[in-house]
């Protein structure tokens, strides 16, 4: 939209428009700094790191080996590099390296340690728990579960996207064959960024004698995470959400306090230890590792600066614009994490009049099935809420000249689509849209 | 989701916007859709009594740019016909005009809906009887 200059477009059709209202906004300058498109969307996926790129080249080329091959150097030298990645990785979260299970990815993970956990402990009982706002590759793991007679609990969440402890107490079973083996309740969520109280949530559950898996894909590397102090079990990490490449992940798998099995998914030659054949993605591997490494060493700092961005943003465009909404706990909240309901405008639409900047929308139409973010539903806030909201995702790269710019790009067509909104007109008029009777479609 | 050019060109210069004196006897008015679904469009127009011609069409819309490119168009397309002309502007035709793709389909709908109830509330309005077979929205 950026780069409308008029094409086929002449001033009769403009003037035809009686409230002058033009959506594109060729003439704003690019501030310095600012490069089109601009990505604000690092809950999606996370730009390589160069550091990250550096470590992984030689891995990419030269040192090509296979970590399984024990007989020549070539082999060795992965291996090594394999096992000094595992040791970065577990740092990060306070595990010892050979807790440590690589993957394909997060949702590989997910599906390891949930299907992993229900097939070893089948005999202890059938029953998990988890959580309505969970990623599809946690509710749909558990769905596939279900079918296969698992019982399976989905907690719901708060208006705030928090689960009430005293619901997840209620729903844990410790006697007879629907014993609960397992519960997963992700660390931090995708899309409302609100980080669940995790370390109550594994006292409960090693209380109970449970095991607690959480799908922290969301919160490695962006706030602190100890699988110790915050009694977990499995977790799940992904390399990319991190700085690092696609196509590789982990999951811890504690090893003692208790010692934890997991019934493999992926047969074959028996790496890591028989929980999950395939070769090694080296070069993936040792991406990820470095990744991790420069996490720990940085996370803290770039935590604040990201939170003090995302305060910024926030207040730029609560100033500016009217009937705005934040949605999730804001005190349990990822640092880099806004999402943000500009309420009588469609999301869709907002996304097309900035089009050069890569932020998310809980709206339906963005995606194949009409239906808007199932999240934002679980808060119980309206689906003309989740229509209308934005993700915005803060990360390692951006600047403040970047929020400044998106936060303008915002406040410019939010302004201009509720000149097109009939429903911002009815509320101005002061008509309750909630007495009128719309026709569902 | 990549956006025809049509569609493009009536999101950035939506054509008609604006707020027709729903209480005037020539105006007829349409509001079609629901917030919670992510779409409401509001179609007005305003009807010549003599010649039964519409001379302007007014709307607004809440929801996605195939939704705001389908009721700019409806309102280009019914100004300076006549009433019964408008009513055979069908949504297949939007499709085609805008190449809307399926998931968008939709969006026509609800703009066919919005003519053919702002049409039905000037009729209403003026005591014109509907024409046999013409369905009338029951949604505004």
């Amino acid at each position: 939209m950026n780069v409308e200059n008029g094409n086929g477009h002449n001033g009769t059709v403009n003037g035809m428009n009686s409230t002058g209202v033009i959506i594109t906004n060729s003439a704003t300058p690019l501030p310095e700094g600012v490069h089109l498109p601009l990505y604000m969307d690092n809950h999606a996926t996370t730009p390589l790191d160069p550091r990250v790129l550096d470590a992984m080249m030689p891995y990419l080329t030269g040192k090509f080996g296979n970590a399984a091959s024990r007989n020549h150097q070539f082999g060795w030298e992965a291996e090594k590099a394999v096992e000094t990645a595992r040791e970065q990785i577990a740092r990060l979260i306070g595990a010892s390296a050979k807790e440590i299970i690589f993957t394909s990815g997060a949702t590989e993970s997910n599906n390891l340690a949930i299907k992993g956990i229900a097939e070893m402990y089948r005999e202890r009982g059938n029953h998990i728990i988890t959580q309505v706002t969970e990623h599809k590759a946690v509710l749909d793991t558990c769905k596939k579960l279900e079918k296969q007679g698992y019982r399976v609990t989905y907690l719901p969440v708060m208006a705030d996207g928090l689960i009430d402890l005293d619901d997840l107490k209620r729903a844990i079973v410790t006697e007879g064959p629907e014993k609960t083996i397992l519960v997963s309740i992700m660390y931090a969520n995708n899309e409302i960024g609100v980080v669940q109280p995790i370390r109550e949530i594994g006292r409960i559950c090693h209380e109970k004698g449970v095991l607690f898996h959480t799908d922290a894909v969301q919160a490695v590397g962006k706030i602190p995470v100890d699988v110790q102090a915050d009694n977990i079990d499995v977790l799940s990490i992904s390399a990319h959400k991190l700085y690092g490449p696609k196509g590789v992940g982990a999951l811890y798998v504690r090893r003692r306090n208790p010692r934890v099995q997991i019934t493999e998914q992926i047969n074959g030659g028996g790496h890591e230890r028989g929980m999950r054949s395939g070769t090694l993605n080296v070069p993936g591997i040792v991406g990820m590792g470095a990744a991790c490494e420069i996490c720990r060493n940085e996370m803290a700092a770039e935590a604040l600066r990201e939170q003090e961005l995302r305060d910024y943003l926030r207040a730029k465009l609560e100033n500016a614009l009217d009937y705005t909404q934040v949605n999730g706990n804001m005190e349990h909240h990822l640092p880099g994490n806004l999402n943000m309901s500009f309420v009588y405008v469609e999301g869709e639409s907002l996304l097309m009049g900035i089009n050069d900047i890569a932020v998310s929308s809980g709206s339906a139409c963005t995606s194949a099935t009409l239906e808007p973010s199932y999240v934002l539903k679980a808060l119980g806030l309206g689906d003309e809420i989740a229509h209308s909201s934005i993700r915005f995702g803060l990360g390692r790269f951006n600047t403040r000249a970047e929020v400044d710019y998106v936060a303008d790009k915002i406040i410019d067509v939010v302004r201009k689509l509720r000149e097109l909104s009939p429903l911002y007109e009815m509320v101005l008029e002061g008509i309750d849209l909630t007495k009128i009777e719309w026709a569902a479609h | 989701m990549a956006y025809s050019d049509k569609v493009l060109s009536h999101y950035e210069h939506p054509r008609n916007v604006g707020t027709l004196d729903k209480s005037s006897e020539s105006v007829g008015t349409g509001l079609v859709g629901a917030p919670e679904c992510g779409d409401v469009m509001r179609l007005q127009i305003r009807v010549n009594p003599e010649t039964q011609v519409i001379e302007d069409a007014k709307f607004k819309t809440f929801g996605c740019g195939s939704a705001i490119a389908s009721s700019s168009l409806a309102t280009e397309w019914v100004k300076g016909k006549t009433v019964s002309e408008a009513l055979t502007i069908s949504n297949t035709d939007i499709v085609k005009e805008l190449a809307l793709p399926p998931v968008k389909i939709h969006c026509s709908v609800l703009a066919e809906d919005a003519i053919r109830a702002a049409i039905g509330d000037w009729k209403k309005k003026n005591g014109v009887a509907e024409e046999a077979g013409v369905a009338v929205a029951a949604s505004a």
